[in-house]
């Protein structure tokens, strides 16, 4: 029987127990997700982004936008109600990283894409409280100033294909001219109106 | 899951908690003093010493509830691999009750209404009818038309009775259901700088506004040709295809000299997007009835 005074002393001992003991945790509930086909089969017909989409993607983490909105509708009435269909897993198996979020300053947009058009999402993004008084989300207006180069779009979409999102030879190839000289904004507005377009299994009427 | 992953959860989900209890009774059996004693454990730290004191009872107790406590969640909700738990609760299962309460309740609600026309819904008694519509309008269209509906740069008014599309119900129903998609071609290229300042004056003019009456006489003959096929002859516009009224002095993008010369040099392109696909009809009909309320006074 090992005494708690030989735990306390040997600092590497304790280390292991202290490994074994909270992996527990992680070997019942995260290993078995990773070899679960609800979790690494991706819905039928999902679609990957396209290079401009990918590049907003992008933008939308160096803004931080994930902060404030989540991208996970869960299973509430109240949540698909006002978002749409809930959330699977299954939606989100290309998403590297994943930006489902934890809290909502702003609403949900997992399934804003087509909601509103591309004018408003510019006039919004620009000074939101143009179309929306109320508001207190940040402004953009670098986002109508600054253009995309495209000079890395193809190495983020081969990194992206070497973790599994089956982007083709050709979305890769033309990666560069599909963004180079767009304005971040329109990267930006083609991501948001791809939000839960990326696939049509859901019918998200309510 | 695989029966291989499923037991693989239980093997150690069942083992952590067995092994947690273990560890709780196997530590308090070796414990030499069962009850509080006087005699420390013989360490000291800037003179402060140890007593060698078993776990408190409620403690102990506390660790021994938290064991039992799982072990019974386990039983009754899913969590030990496949095993679906004696209450059967699924999350999604929650959601569909939720949703079939809601049916249980609104549905009866909304028929009542959809029965009703969008002009009798306007009537005291229905009140509570057109409060719902008002309701579903915040959550849906206040976004760009505002709370108020008073609309914003771009985005059309609602309750001043100047439409784009027309104001009857069937027109404001096709235009929640179907979306809009109201294009305006730029005309910087045809009429050169000149004769988009030219046109801005003549537009004015057509509200009233114009002041130089020179640029109008020039951009007459020119909006005749190029204009009065969507803004008709005398520029109040055509409903059919969504072209404004430009005699009302009614700006969807401002009214500015420099606004409508924007305008008309790149063109303009609104977008209301459908809702069929998001709202069931009897929801459509009933913001339908909101919004022919706002301006029907």
């Amino acid at each position: 029987m090992i005494k708690h005074e030989t735990i306390e002393k040997n600092i590497g001992l304790m280390i292991l127990l202290i490994i074994l003991v909270i992996s527990g945790g992680g070997l019942a509930e995260i290993v078995p997700l990773m070899f679960q086909s609800s979790t690494t089969k991706p819905i039928e017909g999902l679609r990957t982004y396209t290079a401009l989409e990918l590049e907003g993607r992008d933008i939308y983490i160096r803004e931080g936008c994930n902060v404030c909105h989540s991208q996970m509708i869960r299973p509430f009435r109240a949540e698909t109600e006002r978002y749409g269909q809930y959330n699977t897993a299954n939606e989100g198996v290309w998403e590297h990283p994943f930006l489902w979020g934890s809290k909502r300053t702003g609403p949900d947009l997992a399934r804003v894409g087509g909601r509103y058009s591309d004018d408003w999402h510019r006039a919004h993004m620009y000074n939101p409280r143009d179309v929306v008084p109320e508001s207190k989300m940040p402004s953009y207006p670098w986002l109508f100033s600054d253009k995309l180069t495209g000079k890395d779009t193809s190495t983020k979409m081969e990194v992206l294909r070497s973790m599994g999102v089956p982007f083709s030879d050709e979305q890769i190839a033309g990666a560069r001219d599909a963004v180079a000289g767009k304005y971040e904004i329109d990267a930006l507005v083609a991501y948001l109106q791809s939000l839960g377009k990326l696939h049509d299994n859901y019918t998200n009427k309510r | 899951m695989s029966a291989f992953w499923s037991a693989w959860i239980i093997v150690i989900t069942l083992a952590v908690i067995l092994g947690c209890a273990w560890l709780l009774f196997a530590t308090r059996k070796s414990q030499p003093h069962q009850e509080t004693t006087e005699e420390t454990l013989g360490h000291a730290f800037d003179g402060i010493e140890e007593y060698d004191n078993p776990l408190p009872k409620w403690w102990f107790q506390l660790f021994v509830g938290t064991v039992i406590f799982g072990l019974v969640y386990l039983v009754a909700y899913p969590g030990l691999g496949s095993f679906p738990g004696v209450l059967g609760w699924t999350s999604t299962g929650q959601w569909e009750t939720e949703m079939q309460h809601a049916e249980e309740n609104y549905a009866p609600v909304f028929a009542k209404y959809a029965a009703l026309s969008v002009e009798e819904l306007q009537k005291d008694e229905n009140a509570a009818g057109l409060k719902m519509g008002q309701r579903m309008f915040a959550n849906n269209c206040s976004v760009c038309h505002g709370t108020s509906a008073t609309g914003a740069h771009g985005f059309p008014n609602l309750t001043d009775n100047d439409w784009l599309y027309g104001g009857a119900p069937d027109a404001i129903k096709h235009t929640i259901a179907e979306g809009r998609i109201g294009g305006m071609p730029p005309w910087g290229a045809v009429l050169g700088e000149d004769g988009v300042r030219d046109m801005a004056n003549y537009v004015l003019a057509l509200s009233g506004k114009a002041v130089d009456s020179e640029s109008v006489a020039r951009a007459k003959p020119q909006f005749q040709a190029l204009c009065t096929a969507c803004h008709s002859a005398d520029g109040t516009g055509l409903q059919a295809l969504g072209a404004p009224n430009l005699t009302d002095d009614i700006w969807l993008y401002g009214g500015t000299f420099e606004k409508v010369a924007h305008t008309i040099r790149n063109g303009r392109n609104g977008v209301m997007p459908a809702h069929k696909a998001l709202l069931s009809d009897d929801k459509i009909h009933l913001i339908t009835a909101y919004v022919y309320s706002l301006s029907d006074k």
